[in-house]
């Protein structure tokens, strides 16, 4: 058969080598998203409707999240809606790069987000992004969804989701989307802001309102500086970060 | 019932809100002071929604196992642990706390 022709030129191709790499890893953390949901009291299939229809893992630990400290659906919605508008400003950057037409559109917008936009960005040959683009995108969708089941399922079976730390992962989890965009002294200011507004609204609000009382500071904050105009808009990760450190290490 | 309502709203506007990004002509999206806001209101949301998982308890201030979690998952990334093995370090934190007794 004529595909024969295609694996090959596959496997030389850098993109879909890093998008494969970057699926697996991110695919894998769908457990914890699974399991955290289940023990947040969402059940299977309400977890299972996070994963696959709002695919965005940042938002999905946000709507968990909000709910899981007893804020309200709207509450969990609006930070879920908040936090992936920056996923709008990858579906701009992915439609001037690969500009998908028909009903591709609608397919490449549901996969847009972090890895599979830091994919495609991280190449110059239009090719190679697409193949990227599609590779993360795609490869991410499956895996994240097979794992996320995996770990509803596992959650489930836990018992008091306490005694095994959930809570304390959730911490973590959220701690490791924010890190990577922690990059210069805008972006901890505004991150250190964030969390004493938190901190300050927590007993005077309900549950989950000192959220959204958070992002209403850093809106205000991003409106009135003047700082680098795309801090914090970097997707998650550079998944070339290996090829960027043999640079460093040649200068050296 | 209810939070299904609030699923599938979420689901709706997480996917309008990528196609937007596919139909509306670069330019109005090109102010730097919209993506500079979306940028720092990302990172607003991610610092609080670390905070109330780490304090929060309904509407009161509580320090508990959770610290734990939080102070592991910071020396995790700072050794550049990838993002499953910092949420383990977290989940076995607070476990480890909790089996000593605190919180």
């Amino acid at each position: 058969m004529s595909s024969s022709a295609v694996p090959m030129k596959l496997r030389d191709s850098p993109a879909f080598k890093v998008a494969l790499s970057l699926s697996i890893a991110t695919g894998l953390y769908g457990v914890s998203f699974g399991a955290l949901s289940v023990a947040s009291g969402f059940d299977f299939w309400q977890t299972m409707v996070l994963s696959l229809l709002l695919f965005s893992g940042g938002s999905q630990f946000a709507f968990i999240g909000v709910v899981a400290g007893g804020g309200s659906g709207v509450a969990a919605m609006t930070a879920s809606a908040l936090l992936g508008l920056r996923n709008g400003i990858y579906g701009m950057q992915i439609n001037a790069m690969l500009r998908p037409g028909g009903w591709k559109r609608y397919v490449s917008a549901h996969v847009t987000i972090d890895e599979s936009t830091a994919t495609a960005s991280g190449q110059s040959d239009p090719d190679e992004q697409r193949r990227g683009f599609w590779t993360a995108g795609i490869g991410i969708f499956i895996l994240w969804n097979i794992f996320t089941a995996i770990g509803a399922l596992a959650g489930d079976a836990m018992g008091d989701p306490k005694q095994w730390g959930l809570d304390g992962a959730a911490v973590a989890a959220f701690l490791a989307l924010l890190w990577p965009r922690l990059k210069g002294r805008e972006p901890w200011a505004i991150a250190a802001a964030c969390a004493l507004a938190t901190i300050l609204a927590v007993p005077f609000v309900p549950s989950g309102v000192p959220i959204l009382v958070a992002a209403v500071v850093a809106g205000v904050i991003g409106w009135f500086s003047h700082a680098r105009m795309d801090e914090g808009l970097e997707p998650d990760l550079d998944p070339y970060a290996e090829k960027h450190k043999h640079h460093d290490g040649g200068r050296k | 019932m209810n939070l299904w309502l609030w699923i599938l709203i979420a689901c709706a506007l997480a996917y309008a809100t990528k196609l937007v990004g596919y139909f509306v002509p670069a330019k109005l999206l090109e102010s730097p002071r919209i993506m500079h806001v979306a940028g720092t209101m990302t990172i607003g949301l991610l610092a609080s929604l670390t905070v109330v998982n780490a304090v929060a308890s309904g509407q009161g201030l509580v320090l508990d196992a959770r610290i734990g979690a939080l102070v592991a998952a910071a020396v995790a990334l700072w050794l550049r642990a990838p993002f499953l093995v910092v949420v383990i370090s977290g989940a076995a934190a607070a476990a480890l706390l909790r089996l000593l007794g605190w919180g």
